[in-house]
């Protein structure tokens, strides 16, 4: 009975490349349609709330009458849904993630604090 | 008659990716009992189909499990697609088998790591992992999720895979094969890994259709009963037979499991080489009024669906059966006469998803 199958697989390794990476001297380059994080090109918005009553995690907020629009990164779940349904298109999605971050601010976007 | 003790096994344990609680009563190192107890982790997924669209729920339905969140967006759409007769376009049922396929290649290769974990065994663990890694690389490409793909719709699919990136996927998936091959054999030749799993755990043919297992759990006792078989999304085209072994044992279910691997393998291929030009979707009209149940094969086992509608955008009662709270019973009865040391073995080769369980 094969006592040591697992050494003919170990020695194999020997003459590759490591399987990970040196992050963060190296990082992966994103896949192109990844799922990264929400941006939104602001004065596009006609802070419709369409976008806010149909994220499935409730991270937006808009108000049509304080032309605002904010979004909590830290709920978001990166479903595109809000990309998907925005009728001004203004909503992007980039493949790059959100860096993480202390500080759990909703990551307001309105032209106050913009 | 030892004297009987009571050991708490869980929610918080090494081996345990999810919390179960389990109350070992033992006889000396002979667990003679077990009683279960969950409830940790109740997210109350299902009453949120009151508060969210039944269109939006699938971005919901697919974060109910985190390995096998396709298969459940996927069955939640062919269940509102049963309410409201809506016909899948046949690209987006091959999408679908394909993507369910990788689903199970990566959530079996978790399965091995884990196991491998549990017995002590790090650098098969790794191993697999290893190999994981490039089926998760390939899911991100094409859906552009690495776990949580997102890529379910009612009505179809949101997302194609062009022609060439098919090519390139199935060019890797031939390289992934052999790296799954060299790892299966130490799983199904190792003398150590043997020593643990072999003749532990017997769940009868019999007990096992009593106790009402699926997946895995079932077929390794030598029944044949797999939902694929019915031909949802596209299987029915694909000659799908199930992988069934009589051995009855945790051996048995590793080798099910690692059979499957090359069978959906297999599948993805000949879904690539039939999959027909068609568009993505079919649009959805009105809202869903009638209940249906969906089933769906997981990599743990059989879903069941159960949506009601009543005409509005809301539904009025939606309903999970995972392949985890199946698979408890059939537990329990492995469980009883075992070894205190195959205790974390055993809670393994059922696939436990606790959260899926309780949502």
């Amino acid at each position: 009975m094969p006592v040591a199958q697992m050494t003919s697989a170990i020695l194999k390794t020997f003459g590759k490349k490591p399987s990970t990476r040196r992050y963060p001297f190296f990082k992966r380059q994103a896949f192109a349609g990844a799922r990264g994080k929400i941006v939104i090109d602001l004065p596009a918005c006609i802070y419709c709330g369409i976008c806010m009553r149909r994220c499935p995690a409730n991270a937006i907020f808009t108000s049509i009458k304080e032309k605002v629009w904010t979004m909590d990164h830290f709920r978001c779940v990166n479903c595109k849904a809000c990309v998907e349904l925005c009728p001004k298109k203004c909503l992007y999605m980039e493949t790059e993630q959100a860096l993480p971050t202390r500080k759990r601010t909703g990551q307001g976007l309105s032209p106050k604090n913009t | 008659m030892g004297n009987r003790t009571i050991i708490p096994f869980g929610p918080q344990h090494p081996v345990l990716p999810e919390p179960i609680h389990l109350d070992l009563i033992c006889e000396d190192e002979k667990v003679v009992d077990v009683i279960p107890k969950i409830g940790f982790i109740h997210r109350g997924l299902e009453k949120l189909v009151e508060k969210k669209e039944f269109t939006d729920f699938v971005h919901i339905a697919d974060r109910v499990c985190g390995i096998c969140s396709f298969i459940h967006g996927m069955t939640y759409c062919m269940a509102i697609e049963g309410v409201m007769n809506i016909e899948v376009p046949p690209r987006a049922q091959y999408l679908r088998v394909i993507w369910s396929e990788f689903s199970r290649i990566h959530s079996h290769l978790l399965w091995l790591g884990l196991t491998a974990d549990a017995f002590g065994f790090e650098a098969l663990f790794m191993n697999s992992w290893k190999i994981r890694e490039h089926i998760l690389d390939i899911i991100e490409d094409t859906t552009g999720g690495r776990v949580i793909f997102g890529a379910s719709k009612i009505g179809g699919v949101r997302r194609d895979i062009s022609a060439d990136k098919l090519k390139d996927v199935l060019n890797e998936l031939k390289d992934i094969e052999v790296q799954i091959h060299e790892c299966a054999d130490v799983f199904l030749k190792d003398s150590s890994v043997k020593s643990r799993l072999v003749g532990v755990g017997i769940l009868s043919k019999e007990d096992a259709y009593k106790l009402g297992a699926v997946g895995p759990m079932i077929r390794a006792s030598g029944i044949p009963y797999d939902v694929r078989m019915n031909g949802y999304a596209a299987y029915k085209e694909l000659n799908f037979t199930p992988v069934v072994e009589n051995t009855c044992d945790s051996y048995g279910r590793c080798v099910v499991r690692i059979k499957e691997l090359f069978e959906s393998c297999r599948l993805i291929r000949d879904a690539a080489a039939k999959i027909p030009d068609s568009p993505l979707e079919t649009k959805v009209v009105g809202f869903p009024k009638g209940e249906y149940f969906a089933r769906a094969e997981q990599p743990r086992g059989e879903v069941v669906y159960y949506v009601k509608g009543d005409g509005t955008k809301f539904l009025k009662r939606f309903r999970v059966r995972t392949p985890t709270f199946a698979n408890l019973p059939p537990l329990l009865k492995v469980l009883g006469g075992c070894q205190l040391a195959d205790v974390p073995i055993l809670v393994l080769t059922i696939d436990p998803c606790i959260s899926c369980a309780e949502r």
